[in-house]
């Protein structure tokens, strides 16, 4: 067990924070959330700087046009980057974790050539059209229906949760193909141009006030077969590929965050005298020790990736189970440390401890992943 | 980077999990409820596979392993319930006399309580601080307990010890619960198709998992903030996975009969040893404004 990063992998650390030192001054100011054309080009602009200074698609395979990082250089590269206070993902985010990864493994020659290097450029935006409104946790219920009439699929349905689709380029989309076969197997996956006639978007307010997702409405889309990425029928297959290319990498920046955020609520407890409270005290030190301890299971589970040849160990369900659980701690904790001032938008973390509730929903909720610890890690029986 | 188990350290864990089925399994631990007592006989095996010895220097006769390779062996220690002084036994390896071998059992006070104070021969740690020491009827069989009047200052190693018997204690607990869950069967199927009794076996895994990259970071690093973090997650996960694997375990739970007790009891008795959780809390906290 070792914990210290070897020679390389410090080298690797020393020139990134350089190049960050570098360039993030020179940034545009960050756009108004509110504003998704902005925030589209912010976010491409950054994926392009990325892009000219070699650290695009750091964890993709080189054939794809990535740089084949380790998953130790992808735990450091999302750490300094969050560190130095760099632009997250953004609206790179589908195309960069999970459409491009997919048509990296699973993609022809053709499609590859068509789809990736625009997304490694900060060219073309990618939104997921997955969850419908009767298929959530229950994914394989999907019903979107696509039927064959010629070279093209005739698409029609809809598609909810989608972030970023007024924005995107492409959808990466789950449809039923065969409604005769068995749930898993009926479903086919589809590059959906965004600006194909009949589709529509409507953007979906969260509780916290902001349209941070949207509906997909298809009605007669016509998808050319060409865009179909593996078999017909074998899309369930096609999209699970890509949870192999998880390598607990998937909340590293957002744990440095949470650690970050928990000693600006205890210096800003100290100035307002929450700090004497010793019940405040002690569940700020306990958040000190869960997020102590989710950054090393961190480390635990990337070193695991990278001995393991990438596929994912145990780790994923309980450190989301335990993160999700305990990044709303943070924001619970939060508002004890600003007593009324929780109450005002305008005050940081409000907002924040609003979207936190998401955490143990989205990608699966807390009981959908106790269920797979239960039935996958410790074997108990499916129920009946 | 490379934080995952060596092939020795896996190894070592194995044969001491081996040794201690071997020598301190189920029926073995039946007997020593009913009649209670330190088995010297086994406390010399532990000597002899270098349990107490193992951080001490090769040069002075031990096996010149680290705090990981330690925290390893306490925690297969915690796993089997095995009893004794064996966090104060091995502190004193190489200082006590006998210690290091397992010829001496000793035993320190720590936090407010001294373990097996009238089995053993020595007690480690300031002159006098076991003067005085009163009896109190231990809730945990397979543990002697005396109270004292001033508490020892806490040792972060020990704690530490401490930290990685709770780990072995949560993980144990998260199996037996587990077994009974896929063999009980009620209302036509085992209990742990109940999505009511498999969320309670998927919490125990995360707290256990979770504790165990915390108590292993520990080790590597030696640091008394991650000690701190590490106790006071391994604590929370042997407390809570004892007391889930009980209700798990139903009415046969609350049998005398059954083990389930002696992993809760046990887990409350190390949780009142120095570094329990209000120190780590605070210490944890210190640290935020440091």
């Amino acid at each position: 067990m070792d914990l210290a990063y070897t020679p390389e992998e410090e080298e690797f650390r020393a020139r990134l924070r350089e190049w960050l030192a570098k360039v993030l001054p020179t940034l545009p100011p960050k756009p108004s959330p509110d504003d998704w054309p902005a925030r589209r080009s912010y976010d491409l602009g950054w994926q392009r700087m990325l892009h000219d200074a070699g650290y695009a698609g750091l964890h993709w395979p080189v054939d794809a046009g990535g740089q084949g990082a380790t998953p130790t250089q992808h735990l450091i590269y999302l750490e300094e980057t969050e560190n130095a206070g760099a632009p997250y993902v953004g609206a790179g985010f589908v195309g960069l974790l999970h459409a491009g990864p997919t048509i990296a493994a699973e993609g022809s020659a053709e499609q590859r050539a068509r789809w990736l290097p625009p997304i490694l450029r900060g060219e073309e935006v990618w939104c997921q059209g997955f969850s419908e409104p009767d298929a959530g946790s229950d994914l394989a219920a999907l019903r979107t229906r696509a039927r064959r009439d010629g070279d093209a699929y005739v698409v029609s349905g809809s598609k909810i949760w989608t972030s970023h689709a007024e924005v995107a380029d492409w959808c990466e989309l789950l449809v039923r193909t065969d409604p005769s076969a068995q749930k898993h197997r009926g479903i086919t996956w589809l590059a959906l141009p965004m600006d194909a006639p009949g589709v529509t978007v409507r953007p979906l307010r969260t509780l916290a006030g902001s349209a941070e997702f949207a509906e997909v409405f298809l009605d007669d889309v016509r998808v050319p077969v060409a865009n179909r990425v593996g078999d017909e029928n074998d899309g369930w297959r096609v999209t699970m590929v890509t949870l192999s290319f998880e390598r607990g990498t998937a909340f590293v920046g957002e744990v440095v965050a949470c650690r970050r955020v928990l000693g600006e609520l205890a210096r800003t407890a100290r100035r307002n005298g929450r700090w004497d409270d010793p019940a405040l005290r002690r569940r700020l030190g306990r958040l000190n020790a869960e997020f102590r301890a989710l950054w090393r299971l961190t480390q635990w589970n990337v070193s695991e990736a990278e001995t393991g040849g990438g596929v994912p160990g145990v780790g994923g369900s309980v450190f989301k189970l335990s993160y999700s659980h305990a990044r709303q701690e943070l924001y619970d904790a939060a508002a004890d440390v600003l007593g009324p001032e929780s109450l005002d938008l305008d005050r940081p973390w409000v907002l924040d401890r609003l979207s936190s509730l998401s955490y143990t929903i989205a990608a699966g909720t807390s009981q959908i992943q106790r269920n797979i610890v239960a039935e996958r890690i410790l074997g108990l029986p499916k129920g009946r | 980077m490379r934080f995952q188990l060596t092939a020795d350290q896996r190894a070592l864990r194995d044969v001491l999990r081996g040794l201690l089925t071997r020598r301190f399994g189920g029926a073995a631990l039946r007997a020593a409820v009913d009649a209670p007592g330190l088995d010297r006989a086994l406390w010399r095996e532990l000597g002899d596979v270098g349990f107490f010895a193992l951080r001490l220097p090769e040069a002075d006769g031990g096996v010149g392993l680290g705090l990981p390779e330690a925290v390893l062996a306490f925690e297969e220690a915690g796993r089997a319930l095995l009893p004794g002084p064996l966090v104060a036994t091995h502190l004193a390896a190489g200082v006590v006399p006998g210690a290091a071998g397992g010829e001496a059992v000793v035993t320190a006070v720590d936090g407010r309580l001294v373990e097996w104070l009238a089995e053993a021969d020595v007690v480690h740690g300031e002159a006098g601080a076991a003067a005085g020491a009163v009896p109190l009827r231990s809730v945990d069989p397979l543990t002697p307990l005396h109270r004292v009047a001033a508490p020892a200052p806490a040792d972060p190693v020990a704690s530490l010890l401490t930290a990685a018997e709770q780990l072995g204690t949560a993980t144990r607990a998260c199996e037996l619960a587990v077994q009974h869950a896929r063999t009980r069967e009620q209302f036509g199927q085992p209990i742990g198709a109940f999505q009511a009794v498999k969320h309670l076996c998927a919490q125990m895994l995360v707290r256990a998992e979770v504790a165990r990259a915390a108590v292993y970071a520990a080790a590597v690093t030696a640091d008394p903030v991650d000690i701190a973090a590490a106790r006071l997650l391994a604590d929370e996960a042997a407390e809570r996975g004892a007391r889930d694997c009980l209700q798990v375990h139903g009415g046969m739970g609350f049998t005398w009969e059954s083990e389930v007790h002696l992993h809760l009891k046990r887990a409350w008795v190390r949780a009142q040893r120095g570094g329990g959780s209000t120190e780590s809390e605070e210490l944890l906290a210190a640290d935020l404004v440091a």
